[in-house]
């Protein structure tokens, strides 16, 4: 076992780990913050997509010990501590970005760390970013549409 | 005044509105409740030993090792499950499946045995520690190899198999089609192979299965399409009463048929859960779901069309080779050994077809559910659609133009094909016209022959697809006997908000609003005061769950015939209050209102406070229905995909420049959840034309057991859809919409292969099988270009 100490969504989480646990369980299994999915062994589909110190990453391919002393941000902390929903999230509403839900914490977490780096982006270039986050559900046109309509309103609002 | 009161309320968002879905509320927020978000105390963890050989006897298992690994609690075989006589199961088509292998193993990834422990690691660990001894066996990995007479029997446990062969299905007039197939100017032949593909939801199936010893209460929490028949099969399989089994699916992380059937792993945790005294949970991984579970098609086609000269369709013959696996185990209605693909005919009128089937057992994983399909559908319209684009060429005829001269007419319907279906409407011209000028056909036919000029590879492809959805009236469909009819349940509560609870389980589609716009078309009530309760067998009504695009054709038939009871009783409650006879009273959701003094009203909502608080003498208290729907049809949803592409000569690569989708599944009840399902549609349609396939090498090794082998449609590749609809309401049913889920995995295959196929026409290229990988483009453009 190996002690860790991480700052998930804000909270400094002190925990006694296997060195071979992925962060994806560290979060789901440990922590019990289970809006991060699994969807493959092959860190191909991205549905554990989260944020670590701010950029998104596949949790699955990192181990829990590799994100000591780091932050880690996941999907249930998206919306603001109030509820407010992220421009992102209230999109996806929106636009019927999402159908059976499972990619979907994974797209948003992908979409807005991809949406820091590039705020207002085209839409081929939405697509390219998301090349890493499989859907099976809803053909990806209404998530694109949710992501460059979500832009608009962020680059909006800032401007 | 009632009229006034009536313009006060908001418009009431039922049928035809775009409704925000409720479920995204948690889905956006990592709220969703998947299979494997659920934990339950005490719980215990299984993971599953698979065979690395695809044919081999089993000489024994030592399961030492595995079961002195700290934390394991108990290790599962074949004979432990023989002893309670679960070492075999039912399938949903009535054949058996090993459930933990006693004899010998007949397909790559089959369950050999569970560990269970207190950690799934160390489940996981120890299964690598369990010795099993093989004999391998001589190995079948197609139905052209299990019908040779020296091929070893895989299912040799059976009494009188004596070979590979499961049936043999004939549908339409052989001697008829014969006879129109003498009158041909001309025969266009296709031999194709419809490859293996896999549904491959983003979330794997799994269980946690939960007895209580004390009570003998099962509960099961379960990635089930079909909670209630599952339960039944249960029942039966497991020899549990039933009412002491509840079946729960929760949310499911998308369905498209893997989530149909009964899987070993469902079957061991809850014997392990029954002789353990603890809950159990079984996940599968990726590679689990990709070679154990529920494959689709694997299905070797002959077809021939018999024209004139002039275009006019004849006939037409076809000859099925399924490639079912080791079990079969497709979940079929019982009397359609493949499924409906007997609507080949698809959209054209002609006199005669005769269809002949024959299925066979190989050493490869059993399932053959339908991916995104209504039990075969989807081959069916495959097989036509390319064939008549072929015959088109062969003529001389443009594409298009073969199709009009050949639809069956608006004014034919309902219009009974060769093998016995009855289309119960459609406007086939109607959706063509609107797609060919969407996609401006005339134009890019120019243009294409400019790029053909300047030596450009460019295509059009077209599929004008019938699907038969709705599985069905009870005379005809059943699964294991069960009846394919499906029930809701509405509950108006005092308040005027309501409970609909419904026999289908949503996989994605939205049923949570869907459901209630339906409700709220028929009372009045608006959707987000209608909560839709599914996939708990203890809390909902009776049915066979969701697939085959069946929820809105039977489960949407039942709401709205259950609104119309819970508005018969309204009415006599409404009559109370206005105190006037039930025959005055006249509905106009959401009011009813005194015929002749309009003035004279009270809201749905009065009724139902009403209904508990102030009720006439003589009548029950409370305002609620049931309702279960026997379809008395099919319904038949169509539509034009029309596809352009651009393929480049070197690479074989091609792209799609343009995809336009005119469906037509009659009224549309939410259309921005309608179009949702489109899309996918068309995503995964794409996927099977140009990329998904698990392929076997000759030894029964599975390749594509992982998403690097198993490629699926990201957002780079996946086109751009232009949506178009026509709007032919379906005669019989009560709100006149039909199915469309699958509509576009079914239409759109053959549309993408045809604008390929289109493209390389003038090369000499008569088919490629799919998926049209650019290395198989490729070699059909050389193959082409070589001198014969
Ligand atoms: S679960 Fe991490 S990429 Fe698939
Ligand atoms: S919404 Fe189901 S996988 Fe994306």
């Amino acid at each position: 076992m190996t002690q860790i100490a991480v700052t998930v969504n804000g909270t400094r989480r002190e925990a006694d780990v296997e060195p071979r646990t992925l962060l994806v369980y560290f979060l789901r299994e440990q922590l019990g913050l289970t809006g991060t999915n699994v969807g493959c062994d092959t860190s191909s589909c991205g549905a554990c997509t989260v944020h670590l110190d701010g950029e998104s990453v596949k949790s699955c391919t990192l181990l829990a010990v590799q994100a000591d002393g780091r932050e880690v941000m996941t999907i249930e902390a998206l919306a603001e501590a109030d509820g407010t929903l992220h421009p992102l999230q209230d999109a996806f509403h929106r636009h019927h970005g999402l159908q059976c839900g499972y990619c979907t914490p994974g797209m948003l977490m992908a979409a807005a760390s991809y949406l820091k780096e590039n705020p207002t982006p085209t839409e081929a270039e939405v697509r390219e970013s998301l090349e890493g986050n499989l859907c099976r559900c809803t053909g990806y046109q209404n998530i694109v549409e949710s992501i460059l309509d979500a832009a608009g309103q962020m680059s909006g609002a800032k401007s | 005044m009632a009229t006034e009161a009536h313009e006060d309320q908001a418009e009431i968002r039922g049928i035809g509105h775009s409704v925000k879905r409720k479920e995204d509320a948690r889905f956006i927020r990592g709220k969703g409740n998947y299979i494997d978000d659920i934990h339950l105390p005490g719980m215990l963890y299984m993971a599953i030993l698979r065979s690395p050989f695809a044919h081999a006897k089993l000489n024994g298992i030592d399961a030492s090792r595995a079961q002195a690994v700290p934390g394991v609690v108990a290790v599962v075989t074949g004979e432990l499950m023989a002893q309670h006589n679960l070492a075999w199961m039912p399938t949903m088509s009535g054949d058996t499946q090993a459930v933990l292998v006693t004899d010998k193993v007949r397909f790559q990834g089959q369950e050999v045995a569970a560990v269970i422990a207190e950690d799934p690691y160390v489940a996981k660990d120890a299964v690598e520690l369990i010795d099993v001894d093989y004999d391998a066996l001589d190995v079948v990995v197609s139905p052209q190899q299990a019908l040779a007479s020296d091929a070893p029997v895989i299912r040799d446990e059976k009494d009188g198999q004596t070979d590979n062969h499961i049936y043999h299905w004939e549908s339409g007039d052989a001697d008829a089609t014969d006879r129109a197939f003498a009158d041909a100017d001309r025969v266009v032949s296709l031999d194709t192979f419809y490859p293996r593909s896999h549904p491959a939801p983003l979330e794997t199936c799994g269980c946690i299965a939960d007895v209580d010893g004390a009570t003998g209460q099962a509960t099961i929490y379960m990635t089930s399409q079909a909670p209630h028949a599952i339960r039944t099969v249960f029942a039966l399989v497991a020899g549990l009463p039933e009412e002491n089994i509840r079946i729960v699916s929760p949310d499911l992380g998308g369905g498209f048929g893997n989530k149909v059937p009964v899987y070993p792993g469902y079957v061991v945790a809850t014997a392990a859960s029954l002789l353990l005294g603890r809950p159990v949970k079984w996940i599968e991984d990726r590679s689990e779901n990709l070679i154990s579970t529920g494959f689709a098609r694997d299905f070797h086609m002959h077809g021939e069309l018999a024209l004139k000269n002039d275009g006019t369709m004849l006939g037409l013959r076809t000859s099925l080779l399924a490639d079912e696996g080791a079990f079969h185990a497709d979940a079929q209605p019982s009397k359609f050994k493949v499924g409906l693909f007997h609507v080949v005919t698809g959209s054209y009128d002609m006199s005669a077809a005769h269809v002949v089937a024959d299925g066979y057992y190989t050493n490869k994983a059993p399932g053959g559910v339908a991916y995104r399909c209504s039990f075969r559908v989807t081959e069916a319209s495959y097989l036509i659609e390319r064939l008549v684009q072929n015959a088109a060429y062969e003529l001389g005829m443009d594409p298009a133009d073969l199709r009009k001269k050949n639809f069956i007419r608006k004014d034919q319907f309902p219009y009974e094909t060769p093998t016995g279906f009855v289309y119960d409407s459609g406007d086939y011209h109607g959706a063509m016209d609107l797609a060919l000028e969407k996609i401006g056909y005339a134009e890019l036919r120019e243009e294409q022959e400019r790029k053909r000029a300047e030596g450009k590879l460019w295509g059009i492809g077209l599929a004008s697809f019938t699907e038969a959805v709705g599985a069905g009236p009870h005379k005809d469909y059943d699964i294991l006997g069960l009846k394919m009819n499906d029930g809701a349940e509405l509950r108006i509560h005092p308040t005027g908000k309501g409970i609909l609870k419904i026999s289908s389980k949503t996989q994605g589609q939205g049923h949570e609003t869907t459901f209630a716009q339906i409700v709220a078309e028929e009372i009045g009530i608006q959707p987000e005061d209608i909560k839709v309760q599914h996939g708990d067998t203890d809390n909902t009504p009776y049915g066979l769950g969701t697939y085959a695009s069946r929820s809105t054709p039977t489960v949407g038939a039942a709401t709205a015939m259950v609104s119309r009871r819970v508005i018969e009783k309204a009415r006599k409650i409404a009559a109370h209050l206005l105190e006037v006879a039930e025959e005055d009273v006249e509905f106009t959701r959401p009011t009813f209102s005194v015929r002749g003094a309009p003035d004279k009203a009270v809201t749905i909502q009065d009724v139902a406070f009403a209904a508990y608080t102030n009720f006439p003498d003589g009548m029950e208290s409370g305002l609620e229905a049931a309702y279960y729907y026997d379809p008395p049809n099919l319904t038949f949803p169509f539509g034009t995909y029309a596809v352009a592409v651009e393929v480049d000569r070197e690479t074989g690569v091609w792209q799609v420049t343009r995809m336009v989708a005119v469906d037509d599944c009659g009224v549309r009840i939410n259309p921005m959840i309608v179009e949702g399902q489109i899309h996918g549609g068309l995503t995964e349609g794409y996927g099977i034309a140009a990329m998904e396939q698990i392929t076997f090498d000759e030894t029964g090794n599975c390749i594509g057991s992982n998403f690097i082998d198993y490629l699926l449609p990201t957002a780079v590749e996946t086109p751009r859809f232009e949506l178009g609809e026509t709007v032919t309401p379906s005669p019989h049913h009560p709100i006149g919409a039909k199915g469309v889920g699958e509509s576009a995995t079914v239409g759109s295959p053959a549309a993408y292969v045809n604008a390929v196929i289109d493209a390389l026409w003038p090369l000499g290229v008569r088919n490629i099988d799919m998926p049209l990988t650019s290395a198989k483009v490729w070699e059909a453009i050389e193959a082409a270009k070589a001198p014969a």
